[in-house]
């Protein structure tokens, strides 16, 4: 059902090849994007976790900002944690400069650091339906604010932990490191699927 | 022992996240912004790196706990220390400053020759070295949720590095192609829950992200260690033993994130300076070795 979809995934740092293995669970055969020319023909993106800073200086590095803006300004988009960092409006980081495709300010490692990291299940509004969903929250990044026509799909104590707009979608939290396929599939079917 | 536990996955979870990254040893502040800047993911605090832990002698411990909160203050990356080999106060202790990562490392002298730390019962996740499967297996049995592959640190010299890598991989390619009578004879020879073999067996991999340690010093050091299978690469006294070593740790980030390109390996190698200058792992009598511990 996903095979014929391209789908890539930003790999020049953080938990790629998991998002990799649960894209290949679902039949697609992603890609491994690490130069900008790794964009050409892809009909979507997942931006992983990773180091943020990290990720911020590589993109420039290597001069795939230009590109990297441009495809998520169109095109299919998932961020997770530092990937929704990049893909946020701003980020409480003078070193990070993002990408702005959706309208949210984000506080970087704001539960603190990897000893706050922690285990849930959260409940996402999937398509009308309230979704369980395995989730990990590792130096995990908040959403302070959003804007007006961006949905929210999921929270946490409060907070706004998955979010959408058009074609983009973001999650502060990881489900690629659990054995749950629900919000991939959930990409490939609402975001890739749509936005080819 | 259990892999499936929610509170080992957040461990793991953050080692999957280091990825493709290149981990740097700081010995204070400033040398952490540097390793910042140039893109590392992560830095390991230390009193002295391990080319002056080899040089100095001594005995080896962890940092002073101004070093380390020091550092903390100076960068957001995560903060890794070094504890010594079944040292589980100076853990406790590292735990309670909230580093992000423990390393109980064979670069400190060892504190207890006989057993290593139970890494379960901490919230913050451990990395451990090891020179071959039985090795790796044995410390995730002990909860380890990252393994680095030892080469000889502080010496500048890759090939120990190498030599261990390709062991790991060889001793897990054959697994994938064992009947499970082979698999348990090598569980006995190993020393390894059978469990642990048998899932490696299935995967053809460790349960556990495999980052390479000990020797890298040049781009192309860790461009051959993660086209061996490193995921990613741990930098000690490379960097800051160097005569430029910003542009060296900025090359070696380069590196490790586009091992596959040489000519981009070729470029960020340029004029970078004196290396380490660093000593022959081969020359090094067996019980200075850091390896062994």
């Amino acid at each position: 059902m996903f095979s014929r979809l391209n789908v890539g995934v930003l790999a020049l740092q953080g938990d790629f090849e998991r998002h990799l293995f649960r894209l290949s669970a679902l039949k697609v055969s992603p890609r491994e994007v690490r130069q900008k020319d790794d964009l050409s023909g892809l009909d979507g993106l997942i931006i992983p976790g990773g180091e943020s800073t990290t990720l911020n200086l590589l993109i420039d590095r290597f001069d795939i900002r230009g590109k990297l803006a441009e495809f998520s300004a169109h095109k299919a988009v998932w961020g997770t944690c530092a990937g929704l960092i990049m893909l946020a409006r701003q980020v409480n980081d003078p070193q990070i400069q993002t990408l702005g495709i959706i309208d949210i300010s984000v506080v970087r490692n704001a539960y603190g650091r990897q000893v706050h990291s922690f285990y849930s299940i959260i409940e996402a509004n999937l398509n009308g339906k309230m979704v369980p969903l395995e989730v990990s929250f590792i130096r995990a990044p908040i959403v302070k604010n959003y804007g007006n026509n961006i949905k929210v799909l999921a929270q946490y104590r409060g907070s706004p932990t998955l979010l959408s707009h058009q074609n983009c979608l973001v999650s502060s939290f990881h489900t690629e490191l659990h054995d749950d396929l629900t919000l991939t599939k959930y990409f490939l079917e609402n975001f890739v699927s749509v936005f080819k | 022992m259990n892999l499936a536990d929610k509170d080992y996955k957040i461990r793991v979870g953050l080692a999957e996240m280091l990825k493709g990254g290149v981990i740097m040893d700081v010995v204070n502040a400033e040398q952490a912004k540097i390793a910042e800047q140039a893109g590392a993911v992560a830095v390991m605090a230390l009193e002295r790196v391990p080319a002056d832990i080899r040089a100095e002698g001594g005995v080896a411990r962890m940092a002073d706990p101004q070093i380390i909160e020091a550092i903390q203050k100076t960068v957001t990356i995560p903060v890794m220390a070094k504890c010594r080999i079944g040292h589980f106060a100076e853990a406790e202790i590292l735990q309670a400053l909230e580093v992000d990562f423990i390393d109980e490392s064979e670069v400190l002298t060892p504190a207890d020759y006989k057993y290593h730390i139970d890494k379960w019962r901490f919230r913050v996740p451990f990395v451990c070295g090891c020179r071959n499967l039985g090795e790796a297996l044995r410390r995730i049995s002990e909860g380890a949720a990252m393994i680095r592959t030892k080469g000889e640190a502080g010496t500048g010299d890759i090939s120990e590095a190498v030599k261990h890598l390709r062991e790991i991989n060889a001793a897990m390619k054959q697994l994938t192609v064992m009947s499970p009578e082979e698999i348990n004879g090598v569980a006995k020879e190993l020393a390894a829950p059978l469990s642990l073999v048998q899932l490696v067996a299935k995967t053809g991999k460790l349960p556990v992200p495999n980052f390479a340690a000990g020797g890298v010093a040049t781009p192309a050091d860790a461009a051959l260690v993660m086209k061996l299978g490193a995921e990613a690469v741990f930098v000690g006294s490379g960097i800051f033993k160097s005569s430029n070593p910003e542009k060296r740790a900025t090359a070696i980030v380069t590196a490790t994130a586009q091992f596959n390109d040489p000519k981009i390996v070729a470029e960020c190698s340029r004029g970078l300076g004196e290396a380490m200058k660093g000593m022959s792992a081969a020359g090094i009598p067996r019980e200075d070795l850091l390896q062994i511990r």
